[in-house]
């Protein structure tokens, strides 16, 4: 039995290339921001205007939200909601899963559609969790740098 | 699961908080927000019904500071007390890298804490996580209580110890926190056991509430060097 969960790491290389995939798709499509979310809550990305919200607060109800609804579907005999959408009167907000561990989080307002979005949204996944899949087979084999490799004496000092 | 964002140059971490409905899970997440300085916390939400018991969860990211150059940024959860709200703790426990389990010392509630740790150890189990490899403490809160029971009591029932099996782990272990008494030591039987580091709190005048939070935090960034 493994001891608990992985750790995994994206590099700035990772990063470049998510943000800029998601730069073009914000272009394409005409949509506010996007943001990119672990299934345990954490922020990863984000890009395109600077949400006016708290994004840690916002990224981890979107995790809660996510995975509630994952347990809806259960319930009614599927394997998981590949996307969710929230409709608000002004702002809208779109989710899709990418590769099973991340959320991608598309807020939109009324300068574009859903159509559009949902249409220019699909390669864009397709992108993303090819990324991903790299990242985390990258953690899986443990290729991964470790950053607090050898630093025990820097923690014990910390909590001092 | 903790997260490495070198772009960004952040560790991030998740702890929850775990136990018996009315234990004081939720009085731990409010004191540390009220007592560390706002530039190193976000926003305490609180997913709770109208008689504001926790239906979903609490949630407080707090900065505990840099080592090597990375911002060490704790997410501390907290999860629904009552045994109904199953569905939800264990969608909380996803993911976690550091358990507390924070116990209601009343003699009343023996029962009660008994339920949440087996309730705990289960939901861990699920997921396919070991909770005695993993950074894992326990609180014993109230202790200011007329009817709280004796802490040996307490060790007793809810942390008992369990088997050691890698010999390299089978040796005496002081326990930092209680001079006396060890962490790991051999019984009279031959056998070797291992008990989670414990505190002694009073959540709601915060006694306790930070020794829990660093032995925790501590452990969490132990197990990633």
């Amino acid at each position: 039995m493994p001891v608990g969960a992985a750790s995994w790491s994206f590099t700035e290389d990772d990063f470049g290339a998510i943000t800029s995939a998601l730069e073009r798709f914000l272009t394409d499509c005409n949509a506010r921001s996007a943001l990119l979310v672990d299934r345990t809550g954490q922020l990863v990305a984000t890009c395109g205007e600077r949400p006016n919200f708290d994004p840690t607060a916002f990224a981890t109800l979107t995790a809660a939200d996510f995975s509630a609804n994952d347990q809806l579907a259960k319930l009614i005999g599927e394997n998981d909601f590949q996307s969710l959408f929230h409709q608000g009167e002004k702002e809208s907000m779109y989710l899709a899963d990418i590769a099973r561990r991340v959320i991608l989080v598309v807020l939109f307002d009324n300068r574009t559609t859903l159509g559009l979005v949902r249409l220019k949204m699909k390669p864009t996944v397709m992108e993303l969790t090819a990324l991903f899949e790299k990242v985390f087979s990258r953690a899986s084999s443990g290729n991964t740098p470790n950053v607090l490799a050898g630093a025990d004496d820097e923690i014990d000092k910390l909590f001092q | 699961m903790s997260m490495i964002n070198y772009a960004s140059r952040e560790i991030n971490c998740k702890i929850v908080y775990y136990g018996p409905g009315l234990g004081g899970k939720t009085t731990n997440l409010e004191h540390v927000y009220g007592k560390v300085t706002p530039d190193t916390r976000g926003k305490l939400i609180s997913l709770a019904t109208e008689t504001e018991r926790t239906l979903f969860f609490d949630f407080l990211p707090i900065d505990l500071g840099t080592i090597r150059g990375f911002k060490t940024r704790f997410h501390l959860y907290t999860v629904p007390g009552q045994v109904y709200y199953n569905a939800s703790r264990k969608l909380i426990l996803k993911g976690v890298d550091g358990i507390v389990f924070v116990g209601d010392s009343q003699i009343e509630r023996m029962e009660a804490n008994q339920e949440a740790m087996q309730n705990l150890y289960d939901n861990m189990a699920e997921y396919g996580y070991d909770l005695t490899k993993m950074p894992f403490v326990i609180q014993y809160n109230k202790r200011d209580l007329p009817n709280a029971s004796p802490i040996r009591d307490l060790q007793g029932s809810l942390n008992p110890g369990w088997e050691v099996t890698d010999p390299t782990r089978m040796r005496i272990t002081p326990d930092p926190a209680h001079a006396g008494e060890n962490l790991v030591e051999q019984l009279p039987t031959g056998e070797w056991i291992e008990r989670a580091p414990y505190f002694e709190a009073v959540a709601v005048t915060g006694d306790g509430v930070f020794e829990t939070l660093r032995a925790v935090s501590k452990l969490v960034l132990k197990s990633l060097a």
